[in-house]
């Protein structure tokens, strides 16, 4: 998982980043613990998603949809077991596998390097994860789930300022090729 | 370098992802009534063929049924059309037995009415053999006390006269022969005149002379003048009137069903017999008492009326 190489798209060259042995399992092991104890200490942090946040910026760096999508899954997996038996494993699991599946594939086309573009790509994943999350509690467990509200909006917008924050510490555990 | 997995791969693995999910998903929630989600889907996507499936078992069952499987049926075809037949014989003569049999009490409710009026019942076995005269044949004779010129009735009202007596048979001439008839008299107004029979279905009132009032549905009764009937005894309803000089031209409906007689009573007397339905009309010829009898219980000697 750590391998380098370089991809290059028609004329443009997007340079995929490789990362010091065990950071990414470390940091998706931090994310996911970081997501059950926040919450007891800060209640309001439970709007942050954080292996979210991790999903997307492993899937926009590492720019391989397979790898994207099997992470994404894992965290999602994880996330479910950790939720407590009232969330069915698969639910989390099916939303971060699109978005480790897109975030790869957006990521092997454009450049994600500059803040803004982050930022806007945190805020458009958030979206979508939750409407994925709508969507299986609505459509495969009969729940009823409300739609996109402004809530989502605001936590979409808190998840994008955390997520350009992170990523820029999470960009110092790349390593040089 | 690692080799990059082509598109198509990446989306096939995350096709295959998603669906292990989706399954596992199923696996683990439970619907309400309805019990786990795998086997909701797994119904839902089989009960489709399930349905197809019955559906063309049951035409393929159909086919053979109706078309190959009817060994048989023509022979049990026939015996059924056979026994069918039969059936309709059945209830055709339990029909006919059931409207003897009410024929026959109403016969009997008169017969017992009039307990003291003399009269026979007879069994109407045969009719003329021509379509010009109109007579029938009874089961009742000489040895019977019938003689000739006796009234027959019915409960309904007259039928006609005896014309021929026999041992142990007699021949009735209906109103409705050209040369049958009765003395009669209309109810309401009591205006009298002869009821001729016509040689069709209707008879015939003569001598109403054209200033006097009848109108449709009036009443007419026999007037006992005849020396055959007693007096009224429904004779039939006034159909029509025409105008003419110096007398009117009255189609009268007969009181009995002369075309479909089966058993008739013989009055081996003139003596009046009571009919109620035609003495309570309003201002009818019921005021007359039934103990008016015209002429002692004597057979008449009359040859016609």
């Amino acid at each position: 998982m750590n391998d380098t190489y370089e991809f290059h798209a028609g004329e443009t060259h997007i340079e995929v980043h490789k990362f010091y042995p065990g950071a990414v399992v470390g940091v998706a092991v931090l994310a996911l613990v970081l997501q059950r104890i926040l919450p007891v200490y800060l209640p309001k942090l439970e709007i942050l998603d954080i292996p979210l946040i991790v999903t997307i910026y492993f899937g926009l760096s590492r720019r391989n949809p397979s790898t994207g999508l099997l992470l994404g899954m894992l965290m999602g997996l994880l996330q479910d077991s950790l939720s407590g038996p009232t969330v069915p494993l698969g639910e989390y699991g099916i939303a971060k596998t699109v978005i480790g599946y897109l975030a790869s594939s957006i990521g092997s086309r454009l450049d994600t390097e500059h803040p803004l573009a982050r930022f806007a790509l945190v805020v458009c994943f958030f979206v979508v994860h939750q409407s994925i999350l709508v969507l299986v509690r609505r459509f495969l467990l009969a729940e009823p789930e409300p739609w996109l509200n402004l809530h989502l909006l605001i936590a979409a917008l808190i998840n994008a300022v955390l997520g350009v924050a992170l990523f820029v510490g999470l960009d110092r555990l790349r390593r040089n090729s | 370098m690692v080799a990059i997995p082509s598109r198509h791969k990446s989306l096939a693995l995350l096709a295959g992802v998603l669906l292990l999910q989706v399954l596992m998903l199923a696996v683990q929630v439970k619907r309400d009534s309805r019990g786990r989600l795998i086997r909701v889907w797994t119904i839902t996507a089989v009960s489709p063929f399930e349905k197809g499936g019955a559906w063309g078992f049951g035409k393929v069952r159909g086919v053979w049924d109706h078309y190959f499987a009817l060994r048989g049926t023509t022979k049990q075809n026939e015996a059924l059309r056979v026994e069918n037949d039969a059936l309709k014989l059945t209830i055709s003569q339990l029909e006919s037995k059931a409207a003897e049999a009410d024929r026959l009490a109403a016969l009997l409710h008169f017969r017992e009415s009039h307990e003291k009026v003399p009269m026979v019942m007879a069994r109407v076995i045969g009719a003329s053999a021509g379509t010009i005269s109109r007579t029938v044949e009874i089961d009742r004779g000489e040895r019977d006390g019938i003689r000739r010129n006796m009234a027959v009735i019915t409960p309904d009202g007259a039928v006609g006269k005896i014309i021929e007596v026999y041992r142990d048979n007699a021949q009735v001439l209906l109103l409705t022969d050209k040369d049958g008839g009765a003395g009669a008299m209309l109810v309401s107004s009591r205006i009298q005149g002869p009821v001729r029979g016509t040689g069709e279905p209707m008879l015939s009132m003569s001598y109403v002379a054209a200033e006097e009032k009848v109108n449709a549905g009036e009443k007419i009764v026999t007037s006992g003048m005849d020396k055959i009937f007693p007096r009224d005894i429904p004779l039939g309803t006034v159909m029509d009137v025409k105008q003419a000089n110096p007398f009117k031209v009255i189609r009268v409906n007969p009181a009995a069903r002369l075309d479909r007689l089966e058993e008739v009573i013989v009055l081996l007397t003139q003596q009046t017999v009571d009919f109620p339905s035609y003495s309570e009309q309003p201002g009818g010829a019921g005021s007359a008492p039934a103990a008016q009898s015209s002429t002692p219980a004597t057979p008449p000697a009359a040859e016609k009326p």
